[in-house]
């Protein structure tokens, strides 16, 4: 039995939300938490679990109602990635454990079939036996032809790292939610059509058998009929009301609320639907439906076939395929959406994390990022869609508000909290899809809460009620252990006037022992609860509590609220609130307890074994163990050895070797393979290296280099400090040299210096062999420059000493430099020559938190209103400047050359900031009129 | 400075002989053009700049297009194309005031023998001329009368609507190079070494038509007219080939000053400058002049200098100003000049006055043995004379600008935008005052803040 749950609420940061953002704790976000097993001497890149898969995938599984849950495929489509991994058995896990209620039937007081248009449910599945964690997404699409007319499926996210499914469950969540909202919408399409080709059959059989009942009318004139025609007439009949089923399923699938849509996030295919047809657009005010009418009735003639009567049974027939259930095209874009969500959160948590801080942190600075950030690109557009995309309702999506909203999302996280409520209790799971019985006994107990209500689930005509109940029930076994969710029992409930309203509202944490299956939490899906549903509260608390004093239950209610909170919550009739629903648990017994709050003497109560610590984010911070731990500092620590020589846990030969083999890239230089912490990690972890981040491989390798080549001119070169000088401060550098490898070798190297005028392109030049001309110098900042030996060089050196006023010369066959004078601070502290930063990220790093540094300076100063405007429209001239030249030296620190650094890049925000999307930016050339000085070695 | 103005009274002449052109080095603090804009339109060397308004000009070249551009942004605004070849002659045509379009007109002559009429507002081609029978090189606007001129063989008259009012018969194959407006209805045309003055009868009560009458030639010059300036409403100037620097009386047309001696070879000039003088004789002819109310600057094969009007003799001189031919010269309001030179060069002078001690003999020493003030027809006053010793002047370089790469051909100045050169390199530079620039920029910045409603004021 189980002595303690496992399960523990998933909260989310609620104390995090109601705290007012006052300022950015720039410190702690980027505080690293301690590795919690350090004390144990064990090494973080060891992985204790034996996963038998190689690195992360997503597997996409059915509960098919012929052969039970069955693996569909996996992203990415490659065998070698899930190895042994048996992906059936985990199929059959993560199939049952869908709690939604997406039941189709006849709801109470309607004489059709309502579909019913469920949300997804959102997962959390651990399996310690197999070492694999995952995060489940589950979603149903319609099916005509199918029991209920719904297929059960689900997507995971399948890892071996528990931290990060549970760390990332916000952004897992929100990525597979478009994934999923992507297939929906296909689906709807499809189903559509399907319907639209039924009706057709029918309107075409009812003829038939109409035409052949006059026939017989006719030729039997007695009076009475026979049971031929009786039978005519009820296949009639059968078929009259099956057309009237059916086009209330079209009009219901039409008019699928369009304020989800518009909600959610739309997938791009429909985006692109909807304004694909200006013409019919303008016809309905509602452009996506307009689309959606357009795609049902402009379908080529399709020509009816006469339906038997009796339809066939579902195991002969082939039930369609996903890419059939959902329109190819949003099939492939799922697809699609999927590796991207794979290609997104492979790799190392630490470097997801970090990422993520990096994002959050570049997205607060969005004015300044265009300068030194080459990745900004792809973030600016990806918060642009954010932005422009409508606001969720907070009330139906807290989580994903507190996604959206929190400035610095998911920074903080505990990784020791994270520990103690994760503590593994078996849950025991036997269950075998033959159990018709037990469910058969589960399915009818609803029905002394609600008859009407059970009638639907009973329902076993044509149309059918497999609801995805049935796959719950999978979970509610005779064991009793299991514990259904709010959503699930909601099924059960008495239903409001409009079922559509009911919608699985609250989280369910739920543990079910007895096998190795431990759920670790949901999310909640959106959806009201309803009033009655606080009927239920007093019994089922009680039994719950009942039970858990039995010692059998596994079951834990964690409800990370205050008492007064909860108290409130209680008695307020309205349901539950987000945050509540977050942090308490709702669970089912026997599928007849809903235990959807627990009082808070339950959720201390030690007597019942429970150990449960949720895994708070932004809470408990005093738990954490916080090291600030500078950028340089972590690095050298760390990764930064990685040149010379590993840290002691990674000279373990077996580590090295792994690292070395894991890391199957052959990258030019040492220091480069193995500057990933993520390499090394997966590698010894016996998983293929990611060392791609998910940023994209080829700027981050690209920096890599840079930064390793800019420290080597850093080191070798004593002037590297004026060099540097002249690219922060706009004045074009031009590396001259003979060997055009060398020469573009630095060029790039040093373009990490140069600060961007837009987002487009670094205004470098790697390699000319023509003389410069003044544009060059407008339009590059750092030019590498062909030096011949032929006469023809003596234009370009003309040239070059003609315009020696707007460069700095670099010559690499001589070793020398001609530039101005530097004597600042700032360029000594980015480049020491004597740094103890020895790997070309890391450096890469420390150059863009230097510089990030120096933007924010560049920001105040151009944004200060009052720097630049005089106070009063009567001020003297001379004021203004007099108050920039004491705001650069006092309150920003700055001397002698890097007030011009500030000056060239508060220049450069502003003419970004005031350009004209339209205008095609065309730089100003700055200079200065100072003299320069020849550096020799 | 002073050194070459003197020319080795005071000091070592050694230095001066060394290095002929003055050079300033990197550091400029009086020159506050620290930011410059490309502008890249045209395929073939930009001859002529004309300001349109307060923040427009247009520039036309040998490629035969004319672009219109904002001097602010650099933006180019119009792109004229109508001509086939290349551009001769370009002037304003002001709208008149009772005419309801108040759209800018620029007229362009160019060697395929037209002249366009372009609205610099919508770049309409409003009317082209094609009658010439001679590429026009000049053209002048009487705005009292409201016909312009054309110069190429002949002299033709038009009005606004581009009637041909009245001609003169073929004056000469070398053309009209220059064409200025003079009062009592009379224009001197500059032709080879001659000046000829047409009389422009317009049509009164007893005579219908437009008539041009040839009133005088005037043949003082000893080679070709090169420049012929207005200066003021008592005079004009004439420049040769040759360093001649007349001064006509405006009503009589009479030489009011001469100055012929610029390429004299000084006796203190060294042999190795005479040699130089000689190889290039164009070294003293007259491309340019500006003017002010008191003087006159003359741009003298690569010299520039300042001829004070009242005095009537030379007040400062900058003998090698730049390594080739001055093409340009431009007074600014703060007594600041500015010269543009085929060796792809702007730079700024400052007129500065010479505190002298009134005991220095140095400069009349200086002037006299140059031989000026002894060609001035009327007689020199001893207080005049006295003035000179203490009002002597010097054009000290404050700057130069560095970013053509061939002949700077024109330039235009803008109270507000800065300094538009062109050159035969094909581009056109705007040259800015970077301090200002920025200023504007935060303007704009705070401007636009305030429009997004994202600027919160501290109460």
């Amino acid at each position: 039995m189980i002595s303690a749950p496992d399960v523990v609420a998933f909260t989310k940061e609620d104390e995090y939300e109601e705290e007012p953002y006052n300022e950015p704790a720039l410190p702690e976000e980027y505080s690293v938490p301690l590795f919690p097993f350090a004390s144990q001497g064990a090494s973080p890149w060891s992985k204790l679990s034996g996963a038998k898969f190689s690195r992360d995938f997503i597997l996409i599984s059915e509960f098919s109602e012929q052969v039970g849950p069955q693996p569909l495929l996996t992203i990415p489509n490659d065998t070698k990635v899930f190895g042994t991994f048996d992906l059936n058995y985990f199929s059959l896990r993560i199939m049952s454990v869908d709690y939604q209620a997406s039941f189709v039937g006849h709801p109470p007081g309607s004489a059709y079939p309502k579909l019913n248009f469920v949300e997804d449910s959102k997962v959390v599945l651990g399996d310690s036996k197999e070492g694999a964690f995952a995060y489940v997404h589950h979603l149903t699409l319609y099916d005509l032809e199918a029991r209920g007319f719904v297929r059960p499926f689900c997507m995971a996210y399948i890892s071996a790292d528990q931290h990060k499914i549970m760390q990332q469950f916000q952004e897992l969540s929100a990525e597979f939610s478009k994934a999923s909202e992507c297939l929906k919408t296909g689906n709807r399409k499809a189903f559509a059509g399907e319907l639209e080709k039924k009706l057709k059959d029918l309107d075409y059989t009812r003829t038939v058998l109409h035409t052949e009942t006059e026939i017989q009318k006719k030729a039997n004139d007695k009076g009475f009929y026979s049971s031929q025609a009786i039978e005519k007439a009820n296949e009639l009949a059968s078929v009259e009301k099956s057309i009237i089923e059916h086009q209330d399923l079209l009009r219901q699938i039409r008019s699928y609320p369009h304020r989800k849509l518009r909600g959610s996030d739309l997938c791009p295919g429909e985006t692109e639907r909807t304004q694909d047809p200006p013409s019919q657009a303008a016809t309905t005010s509602d452009p996506e439906e307009s689309a959606d009418t357009d795609h049902y009735t402009c379908r080529p003639a399709y020509t009816p076939k006469l339906i038997k009567a009796k339809s066939t049974k579902c195991f002969d027939k082939k039930l369609k395929t996903l890419e059939e259930l959902c329109d190819t095209e949003y099939f492939t874009q799922t697809l699609a959406q999927l590796s991207h969500i794979e290609h997104v959160f492979r790799g190392d948590l630490c470097y997801l994390l970090t990422s993520q801080i990096d994002r959050a942190l570049l997205k607060q600075q969005h004015i300044i990022n265009f300068l030194f950030e080459d990745l900004v690109e792809v973030d600016d557009r990806r918060v642009e869609k954010q932005e422009s995309a409508p606001p969720r309702p907070s009330h139906d999506r807290p989580t994903s508000r507190s996604v959206e909203e929190c400035p610095v999302p998911q920074v903080l996280i505990s990784v020791g909290s994270y520990k103690s409520s994760v503590e593994s209790v078996l849950i025991k799971m036997e269950q075998d899809l033959g159990e018709e019985g037990s469910r058969e006994v589960e399915v009818t107990e609803p029905s002394s809460f609600d008859p009407q209500e059970n009638l639907a689930y009973l329902d076993t005509d044509m149309k059918g009620s497999i609801s995805s109940g049935e796959s719950i029930e999978v979970l509610g076994t005779e064991k009793s252990t299991s514990v259904l969710s709010t959503s699930d029992s909601q099924a059960s409930l008495p239903v409001p006037s409009s079922p559509q309203v009911v919608r699985s509202k609250a989280v369910s944490h739920r543990t079910i022992s007895g096998d190795s299956i431990e759920v670790l939490s949901t999310c909640p899906s959106e959806a009201f609860v309803p009033d009655d549903f606080k009927a239920s509260y007093p019994g089922a608390v009680n039994e719950e509590e009942s039970h858990a004093d039995d010692g059998g239950a596994a079951i834990h209610f964690q409800a990370g609220l205050s008492p007064p909170e909860l108290g409130e919550a209680e008695e307020g009739g309205s349901g539950v609130t987000p945050s509540q629903t977050d942090s308490c648990c709702v669970g089912r017994e026997g599928g007849t307890l809903r235990v959807p709050l627990s009082t808070p003497g339950h959720t201390l109560s030690d007597e019942d074994g429970v150990v449960s610590v949720p895994p708070q984010r932004y809470q408990q911070k005093d738990q954490e163990f916080h090291v600030d731990v500078s950028l340089e500092n972590a690095n050298a620590s760390s990764r930064d050895s990685g040149s010379e020589g590993f840290p002691a846990y990674e000279l373990d030969p077996s580590h090295l070797l792994a690292s070395r083999d894991g890391s199957k890239t052959s990258l030019d230089d040492h220091s480069d393979a193995t500057s990933y912490g993520s390499s090394v990690t997966s590698a010894s972890s016996d998983r293929t290296p990611s060392s791609v981040p998910p940023t994209g491989p080829s700027s981050e390798r690209h920096k890599k280099r840079a930064g390793q080549n800019a420290l080597k001119f850093i080191r070798q070169y004593p002037f590297a400090h004026p060099a540097i000088y002249s690219l922060l401060s706009g004045r074009t550098l031009v590396i001259l040299g003979e060997e055009e490898a060398v020469v573009r070798k630095l060029v790039s190297a040093l373009s990490i210096f140069v600060p961007n005028y837009s987002l487009h392109a670094k205004p470098v030049k790697h390699w000319v062999s023509s003389p410069l001309h003044i544009t060059d110098f407008q339009k590059w900042k750092l030019i590498g420059l062909q030096r011949v030996a032929s006469p023809a060089s003596a234009g370009t050196l003309h040239a070059l000493s003609r315009y020696s006023r707007y460069t700095s010369i670099l010559d690499l066959d001589r070793k020398t430099l001609r530039c101005p004078l530097y004597r600042g601070t700032l360029v000594p502290r980015l480049a020491d020559h004597r740094t103890h930063i020895k790997r070309g990220s890391t450096y890469s790093l420390h150059v863009q938190s230097v510089l990030t540094q120096l933007c924010a300076k560049a920001f105040l100063y151009a944004f200060c209103r009052h720097l630049h405007l005089p106070a009063r429209g009567t001020e003297a001239e001379g004021l203004a400047a007099s108050r920039q030249a004491s705001f650069l030296q006092l309150n920003l620190g700055l001397v002698n050359e890097d007030v011009k650094v500030v000056q060239y890049l508060a220049e450069l925000l502003k003419l970004h900031y005031t350009r004209e999307p339209s205008a095609a930016g065309q730089p100003v050339l700055r200079f200065d009129y100072v003299p320069s000085f020849l550096y020799k070695i | 400075m002073l050194r070459w103005l003197i020319g080795g009274g005071r000091e070592p002449q050694g230095l001066a002989e060394k290095s002929p052109l003055q050079t300033i080095g990197e550091e400029q603090t009086q020159n506050p053009y620290t930011e410059l804009l490309v502008l890249k339109a045209h395929h073939d060397i930009v001859r002529f700049l004309v300001q349109l308004d307060d923040y427009r000009f247009a520039s036309a070249g040998d490629d035969g297009i004319v672009v219109v551009w904002n001097a602010q942004t650099g933006e180019k605004l119009l792109e004229l194309n109508g001509h086939t070849q290349k551009i001769t002659a370009i002037i304003t045509f002001p709208s008149l005031e009772a005419c309801e379009e108040k759209n800018q007109l620029i007229l362009t002559a160019s060697a395929d023998r037209t002249v366009i009429v372009w609205d610099c507002d919508t770049g309409r081609q409003v009317q082209k001329v094609s009658c010439f029978q001679s590429t026009v090189k000049c053209l002048a606007l009487l705005q009292r009368l409201d016909v312009w001129l054309s110069g190429g063989n002949d002299l033709c008259v038009w009005n606004r609507k581009l009637d041909l009012l009245c001609k003169t018969s073929h004056l000469s194959d070398t053309g009209i190079s220059a064409l200025i407006e003079i009062p009592k209805n009379c224009v001197v045309a500059a032709v080879g070494k001659e000046l000829i003055i047409f009389r422009l009868v317009a049509p009164t009560e007893g005579s219908l038509g437009w008539d041009i009458l040839q009133v005088k030639r005037l043949l003082d010059h000893q080679d070709n007219i090169l420049s012929l300036v207005n200066v003021n409403d008592l005079s004009f100037v004439t420049g040769s080939h040759v360093g001649e620097l007349i001064i006509w009386d405006i009503l009589d047309w009479t030489v009011q000053a001469c100055e012929r001696n610029f390429w004299d070879p000084s006796p203190q000039l060294d042999t190795q400058q005479e040699i130089k003088l000689c190889q290039k004789p164009n070294d003293v002819s007259i491309h340019h002049f500006t003017w002010d109310e008191e003087n006159v600057f003359v741009a003298v094969g690569r010299g520039l200098y300042v001829y004070n009007l009242q005095m009537k003799r030379v007040i400062a001189c900058q003998k090698t100003a730049h390594d080739s031919n001055v093409l340009h010269v431009a007074k600014l309001p703060n007594r600041q000049l500015i010269s543009c030179s085929e060796d792809g060069s702007v730079r700024i002078w400052e007129l500065r006055e010479k505190q002298q001690l009134a005991a220095e003999p140095v400069p009349t020493g200086f002037f006299n043995l140059w031989g000026f003030g002894r060609v001035n027809k009327q007689a020199s006053h001893p207080a005049k004379k006295q003035q000179e010793n203490s009002t002597s002047c010097s054009l000290e370089l404050i700057g130069d600008l560095i970013g053509h790469s061939s002949s700077v051909e024109m330039f235009l100045y803008f109270e507000d935008h800065g300094l538009v050169t062109c050159s035969a390199d094909h581009l056109i530079i705007l040259w800015k005052n970077g301090e200002r620039e920025s200023g504007l920029r935060s303007l704009k910045l705070f401007q636009k803040l305030e429009e997004n409603g994202d600027l919160y004021l501290a109460v």
